[in-house]
């Protein structure tokens, strides 16, 4: 186990430093310059301004102060976007509404896929089962910013129920962001569980519970759920992929501060160092989900080998 | 019970000789993999009506602009912001050219003069949204099916090679593949068309950049699991070429995988663009994709839903069609499969 999670940690590290060192090169490549209104500076204001982001350095060695700064958590500084500001702290300072949206989203969408998986399971093909089908294939399908938008639309602008946008109303204001971003979970959820209930409860110890004349929720609760719940760990690596790239669109569409919100601005206005940080986080963040969800995977269900890894 | 037997007619009755020559005879023809398939994909209604639908929106997205009498880029100012009005159907209350101005319910092609028909409307520059609709899909399909065909060409050679010669090779091959899927696609996507000139051959490098890993996977390991398999000796030992053990013996086992593989990646990529295109990251005007216009129609959603309907509503029908004959031939080609 601890040989299995030492190899994956220097995974972990190897991807890292290329995905770093990959962002830091093409931010170097790509056309445009990150310095606002370039042009209209005279060659002596501009040589001050690069001296300031050390943009003056050789390539070299703004490389290794760039990868020597991520390992003690500097992302470096703001060029136009946040002038001068650290881009660590942008990130962080954006991170509560992306995270409450986020864990909202993920919460509502588990919870009510399972319990639509499991409902179907136990009243396979009544009109029950195939209504939570439906509502997984859709969920699956529909794109997540097209959802928001119609959330937005009939709920926000028609009914009038919650803010169509901004971040003034606390919770209200998270409430449609959060559901356009449980879709994909609870579709997800929904058909793993069905599948997963149907083959446990065709176990031979789902009969042996019957025989000795346990109750139908008795079998359903405490014997199939347990056991189908344990594989839903495996698919929580691609939720977590999809609440992250639908946080980029639906922090968008609703106007929410976050980090999202931010990294699709800073595209537009070419600030390298944010691009650059935004993406080591999301990489950091999505990598380190996966690796948990592994280890946790080994931790809960000793059937898995570890070892071999899954090819 | 037993009584009533002779009541029965004699003679209703012959007697059969056992026929020791027709013992071995095969009633039935014998059923190939793929009418075997296709039986059971026939079965599985959602899979064939999505198909049926599928045709339909590729039929359309090469005749929808053709039999529209405007050009998808043909500006007409005067014709700004009309909602979607289409003979026969306006006589049931819907697309019936009427829109709110101000309040109000009024006929906008009434108010602003125009003889013409807009079967989808138009949009904020009176551009006909049904011919940029059909256009539209046709270039995310276009996208997404280049797309999908590269990844499947690259993640079959690779994850061929990798599988069938193992050893040192493999080892190699699926360290470099284990880096690759660890930095997530999202990342690689926007990095990539960042650098590019925005445009369709940028979308289709982002997405194929990293994409093909996962059919990589599925190939090795599918040839792994059948290059140890009995009739693959026996073709070694009858002196067959490594080209041939690959062409002719494993790769007929291992195409039904790469296609149920394919169908999955081809919604991904669907999503994709219409995802880069909705940040502002995909074709640039006035190219329409299915996102483009979405995203366009997103902007005006409060005054012309419409814009938005349209594509949106094409779009999320590809998807749900192609994921619904990606589960159907699934089912119908590898039933072992089933999740």
């Amino acid at each position: 186990m601890a040989r299995y999670i030492g190899k994956r940690l220097i995974y972990m590290f190897i991807t890292l430093a290329l995905i770093a060192t990959f962002t830091f090169f093409l931010m170097k490549i790509l056309p445009g310059s990150p310095i606002a209104s370039a042009d209209k500076l005279s060659p002596e204001q501009r040589a001050v301004v690069e001296a300031r982001y050390g943009l003056d350095q050789p390539l070299p060695v703004q490389y290794f102060d760039y990868m020597f700064g991520l390992l003690k958590g500097d992302l470096g500084i703001s060029i136009n976007q946040f002038k001068g500001a650290n881009v660590t702290d942008v990130i962080l300072s954006r991170m509560g509404p992306s995270a409450q949206i986020g864990f909202q989203g993920m919460l509502l969408g588990t919870v009510l896929g399972i319990l639509f998986g499991m409902v179907a399971a136990l009243r396979q093909n009544t009109w029950v089962d195939y209504g939570s089908t439906i509502v997984a294939i859709i969920g699956i399908s529909i794109p997540s910013f097209v959802f928001a938008s119609m959330l937005q639309y009939w709920l926000g602008l028609k009914w009038d129920l919650f803010p169509v946008a901004l971040w003034k109303d606390g919770f209200m204001s998270s409430v449609l962001p959060s559901i356009a971003l449980a879709m994909f979970p609870l579709a997800t959820a929904a058909r793993f569980i069905r599948t997963e209930m149907i083959e446990v409860l065709g176990s031979d110890y789902i009969t042996l519970a019957k025989a000795k004349g346990a109750s139908g929720s008795e079998i359903a609760f405490k014997h199939a759920f347990r056991n189908a719940l344990i594989p839903l760990i495996t698919v929580l690596g691609p939720m977590a992929v999809s609440i992250l790239t639908g946080s980029l669109v639906v922090e968008q569409i609703f106007a929410i501060p976050g980090i999202g919100e931010q990294f699709v601005k800073s595209i537009m206005v070419n600030d390298f160092s944010i691009i650059m940080g935004t993406t080591i986080f999301f990489s950091v963040f999505l990598i380190v989900v996966i690796l948990i969800v592994d280890i946790l995977y080994g931790v809960i269900d000793p059937r898995i080998r570890l070892s071999g890894g899954k090819s | 019970m037993t009584q009533n037997y002779e009541k029965l007619p004699q003679d209703a009755f012959t007697r059969i000789p056992r026929d020791t020559q027709e013992a071995e005879k095969i009633s039935k023809p014998s059923v190939s993999f793929w009418q075997d398939a296709w039986r059971s994909l026939k079965k599985n209604k959602g899979a064939i009506i999505s198909l049926i639908l599928f045709g339909l929106i590729v039929l359309m997205s090469f005749i929808g602009p053709m039999i529209s009498p405007y050009e998808p880029n043909d500006q007409t100012i005067t014709h700004a912001n009309l909602p979607p009005k289409m003979p026969v159907i306006e006589n049931l209350g819907i697309m019936d050219g009427v829109g709110t101005l101000g309040g109000r319910e009024v006929d906008m092609y009434e108010m602003k003069n125009v003889e013409q028909n807009y079967w989808f409307g138009t949009d904020g520059l009176g551009r006909d949204m049904f011919s940029r609709v059909w256009k539209g899909t046709q270039v995310s399909l276009f996208i997404a099916f280049v797309a999908a065909a590269i990844d499947m060409l690259i993640g079959v050679i690779y994850g061929g090679i990798s599988g069938y010669f193992g050893g040192r090779v493999d080892d190699v091959m699926q360290r470099i593949v284990e880096i690759l899927t660890g930095i997530p696609n999202l990342v690689v996507v926007i990095l990539f068309i960042l650098i590019m000139d925005p445009g369709i051959l940028a979308i289709i490098i982002a997405l194929t950049i990293t994409g093909w890993t996962g059919m990589s996977r599925v190939v090795r390991g599918q040839v792994l699991k059948y290059k140890s398999q009995e009739f693959v000796l026996a073709a070694r030992t009858l002196g067959a070429s490594d080209s041939r053990i690959i062409w002719k013996h494993l790769m007929p086992n291992v195409l039904g995988v790469v296609i149920i593989n394919t169908m999955f990646t081809i919604p991904g990529a669907i999503f994709f663009e219409a995802f880069l295109s909705f940040i502002g990251l995909g074709l640039q005007a006035p190219d329409a994709s299915l996102g483009t216009l979405i995203n366009d129609g997103y902007k005006l959603i409060q005054y012309r839903p419409h814009i938005l309907l349209f594509p949106a509503v094409v779009l999320s029908l590809i998807m749900i069609a192609f994921n619904l004959i990606g589960d159907g031939l699934r089912d119908a080609l590898d039933p072992k499969m089933k999740d």
